[in-house]
C-alpha cells in the first residue's frame, strides 16, 4: 500500500456521508414515488437525531420555565438552557455568554439592532448594506431609517456576484454609522470578505453588523476574529429547530442599548414609578424563551462539532465542483453568481423555462430546490431576472443526488421541447 | 394591443375546448411526465393576452410567477368571458384548465361550479405544491368575484 491510499481512506473515513444521512431521518423517504433529493438548505435545513432526541429529552424529563423556580425541574431546564448558550459562545469563539442573546432568528436578531442603534442615528447618517442582502438585512434599517432621518445605502456587486470594493470604498464617508453586511449570500452563495470590511469600518468609528445566516451552516466563524460588533445566524439553517436564533453583539454595546421588548425576564425591578433593566443577555429576552429549541440548538452544534468540519467543507466543495462541470449538459443553463469563493449554493436559470416550472418539476422527480426572488429583490432586479432557481447544497447532500439533479433538469428540457 | 370584444369571444378554452376533452385525455395520461406535457400544451391554447392589459389592477396576487387576469361580460348572452396571462409555462397550462372549466358561463353559472371538485377529479393538487395551490386558487378566487360583482350588478 502506498502512502497515498492510506491519505485517502484516511479522509473517507473522517467523513462518510452515507453514515451521516443515517443521522437524518428524514431524508430516506420517498417524495411523488422517486427517493427524496432535498437541495432547498438554505432555506432550511434537516435536523440530525441527536436534535430530535435532546428536544424529546428535554420534554421528557426536565421542563420547567427557566430562572425562576424553586425546584429541581427549573434547575435542570436553567442548566439545559444556559449550557446551550455556553455552547452556541464557543461556537461563535465569543468573550462571554453575557454577549449571546436569543432571538427568534436572524430576522429579529436584526431587528433588535436596528432598534437598539436608532437613538445613535441622526437626520443624514449612512448605513452601509450591500446590493446582495436578505430582505431581512435591508427593511429593519430602512424602518430605522424613516424614523430617525438616516439613510440606507447599498454597496453595489460585480456581475460575478462578488462585493464591488470599489463602490465599498467610495461610499465609506464620515456619515457613515453602520455597515450590515451579510457573510454569505443566500442567492449566490458568495463568501463575503467581511474581515477586512468591519477592519476599515472600525477605523472610522462605524459600527458593524454581520448576518450569518448562510455561513454557519458551511463554515465556523470567529467573532473576535472577524472583529465585528454583531453577528446574527439562525438555528433552522445550522441543522437545529425553527423559532430560535442567536444575536452575538460587544458586550458594551448591548449594555447602552435600548431593550427591544418589555415584559417579564427582562427586567431587574418593577415599580410604576421606575423599572429597571436586568443584566446581559436577559435584558434582550423578555418573556418565557424558546428553552426547547435552545436546547435543539445546542444539540445541533454538538453534533456538528463531532463531524470533521475540514472533511465536510472538502465534501461540500466536491458538490459543487460536480455541478459546475455538469452545466454544460443542460443547454440554455446558466449560472447567476460565479464568484471565486462559494459555498456549495446554485442559483441559475434556464432558457425559456420560468423558475416555478423547474421547481414543479423537479418536484415530481423527488428533488427540493428554491424557486423564486429568495427575499433578494434588489439583487433579483440587478441581474434583470424575476427568479432564480435554487439548489443549494448540505453536507449530507451526495454527488449522486448533483448528478440526480441534472438529469432532472435534462428531463424537463426535453418536456418542453 | 387592446382586446376586443371577439378576442375574448374566440378563446377556445371553454367554448371549442371543453371540460370532457380535459377529462377525456387526463385519463389517458400514465405519469407525470405525460400529465405536464399535456399541462404545457393546454397552455399554449392561451390567446395572446394584451400587452396593455399587464397593469397592477389586472394582476392577480399570490401565484409565484407573474399572473394576469382580464374579463369581458357580454349582454346579449349574459356570458362571461375571460382571458389569462403569464410568464410560467405549467401556470398557463393549469390557467388554461381554469378556463376551460369558467369560461363563457353565465355568472350565476360560474358561481356554482365546483372548481376544488374539478381539481381533484385531475387529481392536480396531490401533484402541486401547496404555494402554486395558492396560485391557482388566486385565480379562481379573482374570477368568482368578478362573476360575483356581475350576478349582483355591480
Amino acid at each position: 500500500m502506498t502512502d497515498l491510499s492510506v491519505a485517502n481512506s484516511a479522509s473517507a473515513a473522517a467523513f462518510d456521508v452515507e453514515a451521516v444521512r443515517r443521522d437524518f431521518p428524514i431524508l430516506s423517504q420517498q417524495v411523488n414515488g422517486k427517493p427524496l433529493v432535498y437541495l432547498d438548505n438554505g432555506a432550511s435545513a434537516q435536523k440530525p437525531v441527536a436534535v430530535l432526541d435532546a428536544m424529546d429529552r428535554y420534554y421528557r424529563e426536565m421542563h420547567s420555565n427557566v430562572h425562576r423556580g424553586a425546584h429541581t425541574l427549573g434547575d435542570r431546564a436553567t442548566a439545559a438552557f444556559e449550557g446551550a448558550r455556553e455552547t452556541v459562545r464557543q461556537f461563535l469563539n465569543a468573550g462571554s455568554t453575557r454577549e449571546i442573546i436569543w432571538t427568534r432568528g436572524t430576522t429579529e436578531a436584526i431587528n433588535v439592532v436596528a432598534n437598539g442603534l436608532a437613538p445613535r442615528l441622526n437626520a443624514g447618517d449612512e448605513i452601509l448594506v450591500s446590493h446582495m442582502e436578505h430582505h431581512a438585512n435591508i427593511v429593519p434599517w430602512q424602518m430605522v431609517a424613516e424614523r430617525t432621518g438616516a439613510k440606507v445605502v447599498p454597496i453595489q456587486v460585480t456581475p460575478e456576484g462578488e462585493l464591488d470594493l470599489d463602490s465599498f470604498n467610495s461610499l465609506l464617508n464620515d456619515r457613515t454609522r453602520i455597515l450590515a453586511i451579510t457573510h454569505v449570500s443566500n442567492v449566490l452563495g458568495t463568501i463575503n470578505p467581511v474581515a477586512p470590511l468591519i477592519a476599515q469600518a472600525k477605523k472610522r468609528g462605524i459600527l458593524t453588523l454581520v448576518d450569518g445566516a448562510q455561513a454557519v451552516p458551511h463554515f465556523q466563524p470567529d467573532v473576535q476574529a472577524l472583529g465585528c460588533d454583531f453577528y446574527v445566524f439562525s438555528s433552522h439553517k445550522l441543522f437545529g429547530p425553527t423559532g430560535i436564533g442567536v444575536l452575538y453583539g460587544k458586550a458594551q454595546l448591548l449594555e447602552e442599548m435600548p431593550p427591544y421588548q418589555g415584559g417579564g425576564e427582562m427586567i431587574e425591578r418593577v415599580s410604576f414609578e421606575r423599572t429597571t433593566w436586568n443584566v446581559l443577555p436577559y435584558k434582550f429576552e423578555a418573556g418565557t424563551p424558546a428553552i426547547a429549541e435552545a436546547v435543539g440548538l445546542g444539540a445541533a452544534i454538538d453534533y456538528l462539532n463531532s463531524l470533521d468540519r475540514g472533511a465536510m467543507e472538502s465534501a461540500e466543495k466536491a458538490l459543487l465542483e460536480r455541478a459546475n462541470q455538469l452545466v454544460e449538459t443542460v443547454p440554455g443553463m446558466e449560472i447567476i453568481g460565479t464568484a471565486a469563493n462559494q459555498v456549495p449554493v446554485m442559483s441559475f436559470k434556464i432558457a425559456g423555462l420560468h423558475p416555478s416550472d423547474i421547481g414543479t418539476l423537479l418536484d415530481q422527480q423527488g428533488i427540493a430546490i428554491r424557486t423564486g426572488h429568495h427575499c433578494a429583490m434588489p439583487l433579483m432586479d440587478f441581474y434583470g431576472v424575476p427568479g432564480t432557481a435554487r439548489a443549494s447544497f448540505a453536507f449530507y447532500n451526495t454527488l449522486d443526488e448533483v448528478d440526480k439533479l441534472f438529469t432532472g433538469l435534462q428531463k424537463i428540457q426535453r418536456l418542453f421541447a | 394591443m387592446t382586446a376586443s370584444k371577439e378576442d375574448f369571444l374566440n378563446n377556445p378554452l371553454g367554448t371549442k375546448t371543453t371540460l370532457e376533452d380535459v377529462l377525456d385525455a387526463f385519463e389517458f395520461l400514465d405519469d407525470w411526465e405525460e400529465r405536464y406535457a399535456y399541462i404545457i400544451d393546454l397552455g399554449k391554447q392561451l390567446p395572446a393576452f394584451p400587452d396593455d392589459a399587464r397593469t397592477e389592477e389586472n394582476y392577480v396576487h399570490g401565484c409565484q410567477s407573474q399572473v394576469w387576469l382580464i374579463h369581458h361580460y357580454d349582454e346579449a348572452s349574459g356570458k362571461l368571458y375571460l382571458l389569462i396571462d403569464s410568464d410560467a409555462m405549467i401556470v398557463r397550462g393549469l390557467a388554461a384548465i381554469i378556463l376551460v372549466a369558467l369560461n363563457g358561463k353565465s355568472p350565476r353559472e360560474l358561481l356554482t361550479t365546483d372548481i376544488d371538485e374539478l381539481f381533484e377529479q385531475l387529481d392536480l393538487f396531490r401533484h402541486i405544491s401547496p404555494t402554486r395551490g395558492n396560485g391557482l386558487r388566486a385565480m379562481v378566487g379573482k374570477i368568482r368575484d368578478l362573476a360575483a360583482a356581475e350576478a349582483s350588478g355591480v
